[in-house]
This record gives C-alpha cells, structure tokens and sequence, in this order.
C-alpha cells in the first residue's frame, strides 16, 4: 500500500521536467544531469574574465540559509550567486531565532516576507531541503548545500564535473569512494551521479562500521581491503573522516585507519597511472590521505573547488529558469481559463 | 441510520453478525433493552421496540477494543483530551480504549488512575481502562506502586514506549507484576540498539541518510523478555511488534508454554519503510515501519492467530510536533478513525480475512484485558455497526481527532463506521 509518492520529482522538477528546487540526484536522468555539466562548462569562462558576472540572476535575492556551519561550501555558493549578479544575504542561523527556540516553519515565513527568491539550504538534519521544499511559497527555488547524510548534489555534480574535464567520458571509468561512507552525505549523492552517468563500476572502500546497510542498493560493490579496491581505478575519491567518529566504537585510532585506508604513494601506485585523486575538502593530511599525494600530480583537489562556483551558478541560473516557467505556464494556464 | 438513547429499546434487523465468536451469519434480528443485548432471532424479531435500526448491507459486531491508545488527559492537552480523543475511538468502531500511562504526570500512581476514570465517566464517549506505568515516572529504573494501581483499576501494566533501563530490572518488574497477576506490556526495544535512530535500518535509510533502528533492536529485547517472562510465570502481552522474527519467536515460546500475547499496530500491517521515501513525517512512528517482508509476516501472523490483536496506537499530536524536518517530528500518527478502512484493504486484497481482522479488533484484544465481547443474550450492547464497501475520505475537517497526521488523508477509504454503541448508548452516529 503506497501512501505517498515517493518520488522526489514531484517537488524538483517542473512538470515539463525542468529544475525548481535542486535537492537530490535521485530522479534526475542522465539527459538533466548532463545538461547540468554543460551549462556549468559554460560558465568557467566567466570566471576567468576580468569582469566575472553575469546578469542572469539581477534584481533576484538569494538567501544563504546556513543551520550548519560551512565556509567553502558557503563561499561558493555566494560566488556563483553573485557572479550571476544576485543580491546575497548570509544568514548565521547559530545566532539567530532558531537557536532562541523558532520553528524552521516561522523562520521560513520570516524569509518570505522579505521577498526572497531562492533559498541555499545547510542543514544536519536529512530532509530538511525537501521539508522547506514542500512548505515554501511557489516561485521560491530551494536549493540543497547538504542535508545531514542525506544527499550533497551540488558537491557531486562539481566532481562529476571534474572527472569528465580529466577522462573525457564516464563511460568503462572505474570509481572507488574511500572512508566513511555511512555519514556521507556526498558519498550517496556520488554514487547515484556516477551510475546515471554511465561509470562502469563504483566501488566503495570501507570497514564495516563506517558502512550503511545494504550499502550495495545504491549501485556499488563493497571492498573491505584498499589494495584490492585500488586495482584497475580511474578516479579515487577519498572522504573526510570526521575525527568524533572515532568515539562508540566506530573505529579503534586515527593511526589505524591511516594505515588500512589512508591513501600514500604505495596504494596509489596500484590503480591505472592516470588515476585521478579527488577530496571534496577539508582534507585531514596524515589521516585520510598524506601530503605527497595530496599535492601530487595527479592530485585534482583545487580543481574542484573551482569547478564548485561553476557548478552552483548552472544549478542556481536552471532552478530560477524552471521556476520562472512554471510561473509562465500557470499564468497561461488561468488567462485561458478565463477565455 | 438513526439510533435513540440508552433507556429505549432497540431493535437491529438486516446485515450481517459477526457474533465474536469468530463467524459471520445473517443477521437474524437482535434486541437491545437497558443497555443489554436481551434477544437474538425471531424473539428479537417478533418484539416491540421504540427504536429501529435497519443495518442492511452493514456488519454488527461487537465494539473494537484498543489495547493501546494515547488520550493525551492529563497533561497534554494541546495535543488531546478524553473527550476528544474517546470521540475519535467511537468514529473509529471503538467502544473500549486501554489508555497508554504516557500522560503528564505519568499514571504511575491510584490518584492518577482515578483521575483519568473520573475524566472518562465525565466526557468519555467510550469505555477506557487504564493502563498503569510499571516504573516510577517510566523511567524504567524503580518499580511503581502495582497493587495500588491494581486497586485503583489498571487492567495491565507497562512502560509505554521507553525502555527498562537493564535486564535486571525487568526480570524484577516481571516477578513483582507477577505476584499481583499483573499481566505486563512491553514494546520490545534494546534501547542500546535502537540509540538515536528514528526509522528502520533498511533500503530507505541507506539511500535517504536517516539514522536507522535495526531489526534486532526489537528481537533481541523479544528473546530477552520470553525467556525472562518464562522463568518468572508473568503474563506477558508484547505489544507492537514490527518484525517477522519476533512473530516466529512468539509462536516458539507459546509451544513451550510461555504465557505470551501480542499485538501489532495497523500501520504496521499497511505501510513499509517506503512511505518515509518522501521524508512525510506522518510516518514517522515507533517502531518504525519496516520492510515489505515483515509487513506479510506480521499479516501472516494475524491470520495465523499468533498476533491476538490489532491495535491502533494511536498518537495524536499537535501541528508542531509534526512540521519540521523528519528527524526532529515526534513519532505517532492518529490512527484511531482509519483503524477498520485500513483493515477491510487489507481483507479487499486478499491478505487477512474478515473473520480474523473483526477477531484480532474485539476477541484477541479482549482475552487480555478480561473482557468477553461477544454479541449473545446478556452481554453488554457494546457493538459498532459498519458498512464494509461504503466510502469516506479522511482529511482535516472529518477527522474527530485533534491530531490530523492521518494516514491516507485526502485519499478515499472504504469501511464506514456508521453506528456505534456503548452499554446500548448511541455514542457515533453516522451522518447525525
């Protein structure tokens, strides 16, 4: 018995399949996710003029509605919105009514009656993009910057973007995924970019306890042992691992794990020579990944930083574009009724 | 339909009467006087009465019994009372609730038993029976006064949703309830297992990042409290199971002569993992909907007997508790109205007979709280009249309930109470 559609399309997408909110990978065909890449292609250019803006975001208010802390992820997200010529405001949610016992609902409403038309979404809690999603005035896009270990999609698509910059295609790429896979919120959005794309193989390198159950119903095989997961790998991803996590008995040390999952030079050498190294930051050096590798050759970390501006001004321009079509074709919608 | 008052008589003609034995017949006439059921058949039928009721095409069964229901009274009322919410059980078929101890301040004690009787003799549409807590406070940690309660009128003890806090207390709990014939009600959760998660650890959680309740946070608490309930002699009523372990476990332990029941909310028959897919915090619930499997295990278990009952577990809230991302919503969904509509689904496709739904909703349920609900000469005029394909469709406005987080709202829904009796009292009349 279906109580609900499960879907997430039912909020993201306009019902002429474009973006309105972006706030998971799930449901969005390779065709979307393509699109994504190349309008974030598009915009690389910009920020290598000497003027970098656009104006496809003027007279429109973005909000950056940050319940968790983050200051890459933050700063990106108002670089893109400004080089799209946005007025930004940045909310420090730790100081503000929700921690003088607000509901997220009244905030919300606080934020609306200010007229803003999209809202950049941080939260620890899984959900929370789809709950603002659900409960916002039609016309305000959300956009998802991470949602507890729910989904990071922005963070994705930046990788995806980096990996087609360096291989081309996705197509017979084999992908391994390192560290803690049970909190990442970016791991899951990874693994579900990759499969729609069209990667021959994600692997996921993990102990047991830092795996989710049936981790392997997302689309990935599970490898218990990095040398073996490091044959045949076109792109490694390593996670952060959060130090707290080495508390109820999730891992025994740091040192340990660096030595069964840290990546150094040795376990590099086992995967294709064109291997790529990616981090989606900040890296711990000495505990996921050591400093030769890090800043190695093959090491593609700064990249994707930057492609993380370009990835977030595509998002930000496409989602403001669905809302805007949406908003067409209901206005056509009633004049015709009207006739 | 239209029904009278407690002092006329009643006559009942048409339909179909699950009697609470267990089987279905025609109807052959039945005759309520003083709030007893005094005749069934061509006496019934041959006889004067101020009041008739024509029930064709409708079924007569005994009143439902709830052995786990939230009124909210005392203490809570922003999200319910007694009036409300023994309301809502009578819009549901209900005629008797078992009223959970989670209440402010919690039924730990006779003066609070006895305030929940009085606010139920007062406003209660139905019969409610208190169950008391079985720890002080629930706190799971020191005993409550059990013969006190027992006296005051608790029908059965237990810990509401929380935990005992070890195994030693709850083998204490277990001997002490024992000494009174205190039957004791356990929602089986290894605490230490379950910690923070608030749905169950499967396909949904992993894909969706939300904190997750493995299966053996239940069944290893199952194991724990059987074995516990078979060296003390208690009465032992597991109330809510989620998985299809702990029905194999249960009907186990009754071959080696275990005194053990159980119930399973209909949620929990209806509903998987899946409806949390689009984070709806109407179903966020403890213990939290599980797989496809374990739904066909736990109908199996209805229709096998192994489940007595079926419960609602109703949980009304207030909008707050609900509107919020999922994982801080309060568990619970308000239940009581959409208990039977969800149940003749369940017989509609095939999986759980009429006969065991109506059996697992007034005999199984009834067994454990010593009542004897059956349709016959004598018995008390307790009964709920419904029409099994007639439709209705819950949303805010026809849900008696405060809480309005009910399955299924705006959906139709076939089952439809339409009258509902207490001691021969009408207490729901549809369309009145």
């Amino acid at each position: 018995m279906t109580a609900i559609d499960p879907s997430p399309n039912h909020l993201q997408l306009t019902r002429g399949g474009q973006l309105r909110h972006f706030l998971t990978l799930d449901g969005l065909n390779r065709e979307l996710l393509t699109d994504i890449l190349d309008t974030a292609d598009s915009f690389i250019e910009v920020g290598e003029r000497s003027i970098k803006k656009v104006p496809l975001l003027r007279g429109r208010t973005v909000v950056n509605l940050f319940f968790e802390s983050s200051t890459r992820t933050r700063s990106t997200f108002e670089l893109a919105a400004k080089r799209l010529s946005a007025d930004v405001l940045n909310l420090d949610i730790s100081t503000s009514a929700t921690s003088k016992g607000e509901s997220l609902s009244d905030t919300l409403l606080n934020l609306e009656a200010m007229a803003s038309d999209m809202f950049v979404v941080r939260h620890s809690q899984s959900g929370a993009p789809h709950f603002i999603a659900d409960n916002v005035t039609p016309g305000v896009a959300i956009i998802n910057a991470g949602d507890g270990r729910h989904a990071h999609p922005t963070q994705a698509m930046l990788d995806m973007l980096t990996i087609r910059q360096h291989k081309g295609s996705f197509a017979g790429l084999k992908v391994a995924i390192v560290g803690d896979i049970l909190h990442s919120r970016v791991a899951r959005s990874q693994i579900r970019a990759l499969n729609e794309l069209g990667a021959e193989e994600v692997r996921v390198i993990a102990p047991g306890t830092l795996l989710p159950r049936d981790v392997e119903d997302l689309g990935c095989t599970v490898e218990y042992d990095m040398a073996r997961g490091m044959r045949d790998l076109d792109v490694v991803i390593m996670l952060r691992l959060q130090k707290e996590r080495m508390e109820g008995a999730l891992l025994p040390s740091e040192r340990e794990f660096y030595r069964l999952y840290g990546l150094n030079q040795d376990k590099l050498a086992l995967a294709k020579p064109d291997c790529i190294v990616m981090h989606p930051g900040p890296i711990n050096r000495g505990v996921e990944i050591e400093s030769a590798v890090a800043d190695g050759p093959q090491s593609v970390i700064l990249n994707q930083v930057t492609n993380g501006i370009a990835i977030r001004m595509a998002v930000m321009s496409m989602a403001m574009g669905g809302q805007m079509a949406e908003r067409q074709q209901k206005q056509m919608e009633r004049e015709g009724g009207r006739a | 339909m239209k029904a009278g008052s407690q002092d006329k008589s009643l006559k009942i003609t048409g339909g179909t009467l699950f009697d609470g034995t267990g089987t279905e017949s025609d109807n052959p006439g039945l005759l309520i006087k003083e709030g007893k059921i005094v005749a069934i058949g061509a006496e019934a039928i041959s006889a004067d009465a101020d009041q008739n009721v024509d029930a064709s095409g409708c079924v007569i069964a005994p009143g439902f019994i709830d052995l786990c229901c939230n009124l909210r009274e005392p203490g809570n009322g922003q999200k319910g009372n007694i009036a409300s919410e023994t309301l809502a059980a009578a819009h549901g078929g209900f005629t008797t609730v078992c009223a959970s101890p989670e209440t402010s301040p919690v039924n730990d004690s006779s003066a609070v038993t006895h305030l929940i009787r009085d606010g139920a003799s007062s406003r209660g549409s139905v019969r409610v029976l208190p169950v008391g807590a079985i720890t002080r406070g629930l706190d799971g940690e020191l005993l409550s006064d059990l013969a006190g309660l027992k006296n005051a009128g608790c029908v059965a003890v237990s810990n509401g949703s929380r935990g005992i806090k070890n195994a030693r207390i709850l083998r204490r709990c277990m001997a002490y309830a024992q000494t009174f014939g205190l039957t004791v009600m356990f929602s089986p959760e290894n605490q230490a297992l379950a910690a923070d998660g608030y749905a169950h650890d499967g396909q949904v959680t992993t894909r969706l990042g939300l904190l997750g309740i493995p299966e053996v946070a239940e069944t290893a608490a199952v194991m724990e409290m059987l074995l516990l309930a078979e060296e003390t002699g208690v009465k032992l009523h597991l109330s809510q199971l989620s998985s299809g372990r702990s029905v194999e476990m249960v009907a186990d332990a009754r071959k080696r002569g275990v005194q053990v029941t159980a119930d399973v909310a209909m949620h929990q028959l209806c509903f998987t993992e899946e409806a949390l897919a689009g984070f709806d915090s109407r179903f966020h619930v403890r213990p939290p909907l599980r797989s496809e499997a374990d739904r066909q295990a736990l109908v199996a278990g209805v229709e096998a007997g192994v489940i007595d009952a079926i419960v609602s577990q109703h949980q009304p809230h207030d909008t707050a508790a609900k509107q919020a991302p999922l994982p801080a919503t309060e568990p619970g969904l308000s239940s009581i109205e959409s208990v039977l509509s969800l149940g003749l689904e369940l017989v509609q496709s095939g999986e759980l007979s009429r006969e065991r739904l109506l059996a697992a909703l007034t005999l199984g349920p009834g067994r454990i709280v010593g009542l004897s609900p059956e349709l016959a000469p004598g018995a008390s005029a307790d009964l709920c009249i419904f029409h099994p394909t007639a439709s209705w469709q819950p949303c805010e406005q026809s849900l008696v309930s405060t809480g309005k987080h009910a399955p299924l709202l705006g959906r139709p829904l076939q089952g439809k109470v339409e009258l509902t009796l207490v001691a021969g009292r009408p207490v729901w009349v549809a369309n009145a």
